[in-house]
């Protein structure tokens, strides 16, 4: 399988990103930068357009405009099913786990587009669940099973841009914790993260910066260091 | 012999029917259901493209002299690489439309090749000889087996569990569920949907052309041969469940028994006992016996 993966400084690079479903304009011209190897979170109230740029980025909104460049190279004009050559694997919000196949069929669905994909046995050994539940249908999974397999899915196929949307939401914090470890593994090992999370208790110690977002705009930009002297005005804006 | 106050001849020989027009039911009723399952699309083009394999067969060997082994190949790749054509530049435009649309158009397109081939060969069949390898019968004792009705129903059963093992074990089949299921999500994990839809419409339109090449030896080669067939077809894959696979399979080659053993105990019900059972099913179980509701 040939992969488009050559290494470049900026992993992800937004510039003016306007995005609609139908006649709604939803993003309102999106700028964000994110650095190979870094954390970076996308906080906001609910229709703030969080989930739509990271949907837009691979393509799943009705209509998109601007540039957005991946690990350097132009992207806009690409089908969906091309993002993924490009090293970007995305975890969506309700986690599509494809109830029809086993836990094992759905970890092995993705092909391996790009080189570096964790194998099984590494997936395996990172979560251990899912190697006692190979054999479930996805439908069986407990919700912190079907997440650990809807990140373990785009692990194998080689993805170095990981765009996450709220991977915590509905579980346990025993799971949510484990979420975390992974994350900082994930960093450890150099993948690009983006994040989209509701529960800022778990993405403030893992991310590098955050863009904050207001009506399908970026409205501010805080840096891990700034996080603290910016904590009251944040949960003024979020409403947390 | 008699079974139930029936010659066991009649018996057999009734069932054997049933269980031929079962092959049919269930190889076409299998391609809808993959098509529907992956595209949404009620592909009433289906018994056109039946027909248009019997007549591709037919064409090979009158005009070409090409025989039936070939055709066998020939045609469900002919008409095969035709649904890619019309996948292509026609459904692909429908896919974001109401299911209507999809019907409409293909139901539009099967009264036009229907349309095309009545002009070109008029309504009366078209006869087909049996390959001299398949001719003449086996006396199994209690009935007279002809060996080609033998072969349809052993060639129909093998494709349609050769296409189930595709889609239930392989990865191309995992590809083709996981589709079903979430189409976008299986773009976003770098597989190329368009092309599946592409290749899957081409598969089934195949599927049912080669049922058509079966078929041409049996029944007269006519432009009317998928029309008849295919209202039936339609009641089998809404009584087995839409999109369901092997509710398709067991669905077309029970209701094929039924028909036959109908038509011993109580002819005059045998052209609807089909419709019946659909019927019956709609009420009781709207998603069909095989469906998830």
């Amino acid at each position: 399988m040939t992969s488009a993966f050559h290494p470049h400084p900026e992993m992800l690079r937004i510039h003016d990103l306007h995005a609609f479903y139908g006649e709604s304009h939803i993003l309102h011209g999106i700028d964000l930068k994110v650095a190979r190897g870094e954390c970076v979170t996308l906080l906001g109230r609910n229709g703030s357009g969080r989930s739509t740029t990271l949907k837009s980025v691979l393509g799943l909104v009705g209509r998109r405009s601007g540039s957005i460049m991946v690990n350097g190279k132009e992207v806009i004009a690409e089908p969906t099913h091309r993002m993924a050559r490009y090293g970007v694997g995305y975890v969506p919000e309700e986690r599509a786990i494809f109830a029809s196949l086993s836990c094992e069929e759905n970890l092995l669905l993705p092909p391996q587009v790009a080189s570096g994909g964790m194998s099984v046995d590494e997936i395996y050994r990172m979560f251990p669940n899912l190697l006692e539940r190979r054999n479930s249908p996805g439908s069986k999974l407990s919700g912190g099973e079907q997440q650990m397999l809807a990140m373990a899915r785009v692990l194998r196929t080689g993805a170095k841009l990981l765009l996450l949307d709220e991977i915590t939401e509905g579980l346990a914090p025993v799971i949510v914790r484990k979420l975390g470890e992974v994350i900082i593994e994930l960093k450890s090992r150099g993948f690009t993260i983006v994040m989209v999370e509701q529960n800022f208790r778990f993405a403030a110690p893992l991310a590098d910066r955050h863009y904050v977002l207001e009506h399908g705009e970026i409205i501010a930009t805080i840096s891990a260091e700034e996080l603290p002297g910016r904590m009251d005005w944040l949960h003024q804006t979020l409403g947390v | 012999m008699e079974i139930f106050g029936v010659p066991s001849a009649l018996l057999g020989s009734q069932l054997l029917v049933g269980l031929i027009n079962g092959s049919f039911y269930a190889i076409l009723s299998l391609g809808l259901a993959i098509i529907f399952g992956l595209l949404n699309i009620i592909n009433f083009t289906h018994g056109a493209q039946y027909m248009m394999g019997a007549f591709v067969a037919w064409i090979a060997l009158n005009k070409l002299g090409i025989n039936y082994w070939v055709a066998l190949l020939l045609a469900p790749l002919a008409v095969g690489a035709l649904g890619v054509l019309i996948e292509r530049t026609m459904l692909r435009k429908l896919y974001k439309l109401d299911h209507l649309y999809g019907l409409l158009l293909t139901f539009g397109l099967a009264l036009i090749f229907e349309g095309i081939f009545r002009d070109q060969y008029g309504i009366s069949g078209q006869s087909y000889p049996v390959p001299e390898l398949l001719q003449g019968g086996v006396n199994l004792g209690f009935m007279f087996l002809p060996i080609y009705r033998g072969w349809v129903v052993v060639a129909a059963l093998t494709v349609c569990f050769a296409t189930w093992f595709i889609i239930e074990k392989t990865k191309l089949g995992a590809y083709l569920r996981a589709g079903t299921e979430n189409p976008q999500m299986v773009q976003a994990l770098g597989i190329n949907v368009p092309l599946l839809i592409t290749f899957t419409y081409g598969f089934g339109v195949a599927l049912a052309a080669f049922a058509g090449v079966l078929a041409a030896p049996i029944y007269q080669v006519s432009p009317l041969m998928g029309s008849n067939l295919i209202i039936v077809v339609f009641a089998v894959v809404v009584i087995g469940g839409m999109g369901s696979i092997m509710g398709s399979i067991l669905t077309g080659i029970g209701l094929g028994l039924i028909e036959g053993l109908t038509r011993v105990f109580y002819p005059e019900a045998s052209a609807v006992v089909v419709f019946v059972i659909m019927v019956i099913v709609l009420l009781v179980r709207p998603a069909g016996l095989f469906g998830k509701a």
